[in-house]
């Protein structure tokens, strides 16, 4: 079930808790797990969508700034509809972030703007939209409607509620690729596009339905991100892009695409999750954990590049295709 | 693409760059203004600076994310010279050597771990702005020595700021090695087709560091400028250029799948971007609303002339 490269890093995580449990004790105290699964659930939605889109050798920078915008619509949305439940914010935030998505695959299929250009220009433009909506104020907890942050700050069997959204998706993602024919289908583009496109599958539709999950797991993360947080401002999540596409990449994933699994990136976020949260414990100085996590990423995907290596490969190279 | 000096892309982006002096001019009168214009360009140079190392990175199919990363740690730790006395001097040579040594690093990984220089570059700009931050904490440094300001406080005959001096000089230095070098040649080779560069007896991987090293030391050029400029250095300098470098040499012309591209395109593209800010910030836009058009120019500009060519095929068929 689990692969030899699955199997090494869910040791190395282990081994990683052990270590933190061992000289801070406290980490393992139920509100740290609590604050630690959240973290970890926030970073599965947007990896499980990135990862998705890394298949098909794209790139998705503008989930942050999707984060953002629809963390900020649907809280200004909750000041003036302060009724609505949480099923609708959910719904209304999927719909918006697979509409950024789609527009994002537009720009792609139709424009052939290169992945990384696209969504690069989408981001700027999404943060500058989400400046405009709401004027550069902050939204925070007491302007926010109750039934608004009840259900992401909420805990259902002492697990928090963004972790089962995060246990949920992870699932239909998994079907998605390994039970569904489209899901083989983005691997198989993936990993040979050209011979994918003789087989007959169909480009345009793919990038469509990976763009679009990337988004509308980018939309999801944003309702929760500010009703857990309570706050919306327009540099959410800023600069979250990297952690991500790092997430993924510590999981297996490819920028070359086709590869990975969403097991393999699940852990990915497991990782980085878990970084992030035990610096602190650790009491390493505040300033010194960017540089740590930037020194680990380097590390994690260090020790990938390592043992991807095949012999021979100055030979049997893959040959690269243009995009 | 590109054969030309002038290729089709600089002709467009000519264009917009008359149609963005012309809008501005329309909406303000005082944009057409020499001391105003001049002015201005300190706001892009040390951005444009890094610019041109990056369209050879580009070209040649690699990337670097963490070049403000690198100018935050030169710019961080020039300060810390600077707080313990030393002259103008070291605090230069510190910076490049900051610069050159960071860029020289990302080079030599990318080398040695075979992966995209997208997901190195992804690592160490944690690591570089990280130990910027581990050393400046929340403080600022400020102790800078007056001579220090030079850089990026004087302006040479009383209207030319030295840095936007530096600036032409650096493009003119890129655009001859680029356009009229053998190692411009090789670099286009490389980013046409990196496997056949090396069969071909190019030295790709040794290419490969020393345009990264490049691109660190005019970080630490850019750096130099940028501090002396603002006279502190804080935690979060030049947050955000990796991007903003990135869409000037986009909107320059240059192909993200490499192989082509022009400095004089990149150089263009420095004033379309530096002009339109500018002219924005002129009719009182706040910088981040900018953001929005400088994403559609970059969206646009791309996807404008591949849609004429799609229509014009498509007509032709017909």
């Amino acid at each position: 079930m689990l692969k030899q490269r699955e199997t090494i890093l869910a040791g190395v995580i282990a081994v990683m808790i052990a270590l933190v449990a061992w000289r801070a004790p406290g980490y393992l105290a139920a509100t740290n797990v609590v604050n630690l699964l959240s973290n970890w659930g926030f970073l599965i939605i947007l990896v499980v969508g990135q990862f998705a889109v890394l298949l098909t050798r794209g790139i998705d920078l503008s989930q942050a700034s999707v984060l953002a915008f629809c963390g900020m619509f649907l809280a200004i949305l909750s000041q003036h509809l302060p009724n609505l439940p949480a099923i609708a914010y959910v719904i209304a935030a999927l719909a918006m972030g697979a509409m950024f998505g789609i527009l994002n695959a537009a720009l792609i299929v139709f424009a052939s703007i290169p992945p990384i250009i696209a969504t690069l220009g989408m981001m700027t433009i999404i943060r500058g939209l989400i400046f405009v909506l709401s004027d550069g104020a902050w939204i925070s907890s007491h302007e926010m409607a109750p039934g608004f942050k009840a259900f992401p700050a909420g805990v259902f069997l002492s697990i928090p509620n963004v972790f089962w959204v995060a246990a949920i998706t992870t699932l239909v993602f998994w079907a998605l690729f390994t039970l569904r024919r489209v899901g083989r289908d983005i691997y198989a583009f993936g990993g040979n596009p050209t011979a994918a496109r003789n087989a007959g599958i169909s480009r345009t539709r793919l990038e469509f339905i990976v763009y679009a999950l990337s988004g509308a797991c980018a939309g999801l993360c944003g309702y929760l991100w500010a009703g857990r947080f309570a706050i919306a401002y327009t540099q959410s999540a800023e600069g979250r892009e990297f952690a991500i596409i790092a997430a993924c990449v510590i999981g297996g994933a490819s920028i070359t695409g086709g590869r990975g699994t969403v097991i393999g990136v699940v852990l990915g976020a497991l990782f980085i999750a878990l970084i992030e949260t035990a610096l602190p414990f650790l009491r390493i100085n505040p300033f010194l954990q960017l540089a740590a996590t930037g020194a680990v990423i380097l590390i994690a995907v260090a020790v990938n590049a390592r043992s991807e290596r095949t012999p021979g490969r100055q030979i049997l190279a893959r040959k690269e295709t243009p995009k | 693409m590109n054969r030309t000096v002038l290729g089709s892309w600089e002709i467009a982006l000519i264009a917009m760059l008359i149609g963005v002096m012309a809008l501005m001019t329309w909406f303000t009168p005082y944009f057409l203004d020499i001391y105003n214009l001049i002015d201005s360009t300190l706001n892009y140079s040390e951005k444009a600076l890094i610019a041109l190392p990056m369209a050879l990175l580009i070209i040649a199919r690699e990337i670097d994310v963490s070049v403000a990363s690198i100018v935050a740690l030169a710019a961080v730790l020039m300060g810390l010279a600077a707080d313990s006395g030393a002259p103008t001097a070291v605090i230069v040579i510190i910076g490049l050597a900051t610069g050159l040594i960071a860029g020289t690093f990302n080079g030599l990984i990318v080398n040695y771990l075979g992966v995209h220089s997208i997901v190195v570059t992804i690592g160490t700009l944690s690591l570089y702005r990280g130990i910027a931050v581990s050393i400046v904490g929340d403080e600022a440094f400020t102790a800078f020595p007056p001579s220090f300001s030079w850089f990026g406080q004087h302006f040479l005959f009383d209207i030319l700021p030295v840095e936007f001096v530096f600036f032409v000089i650096a493009a003119l230095v890129f655009g001859f090695v680029l356009h009229f070098t053998i190692y411009g040649r090789r670099i286009y080779a490389i980013g046409t087709n990196p496997e056949a560069s090396r069969y071909a007896g190019i030295d790709v991987a040794r290419y490969r560091v020393i345009i990264f090293a490049v691109t660190g030391l005019m970080c630490g050029l850019a750096a130099i400028l940028l501090s002396s400029r603002l006279g502190s250095v804080r935690l979060n300098i030049a947050t955000g250029w990796e991007l903003q470098v990135i869409t000037m040499v986009v909107l320059g012309g240059v192909s993200i799948a490499g192989g082509s591209g022009s400095i004089l395109g990149v150089t263009l593209a420095v004033f379309v971007i530096g002009l339109l800010t500018f002219g924005l910030s002129l009719i009182n836009v706040p910088g981040i609303v900018m953001n929005i058009y400088i994403g559609l120019m970059l969206i646009l500009a791309i996807a404008l002339p591949r849609a004429v060519a799609a229509a014009r095929s498509f007509l032709m068929l017909k």
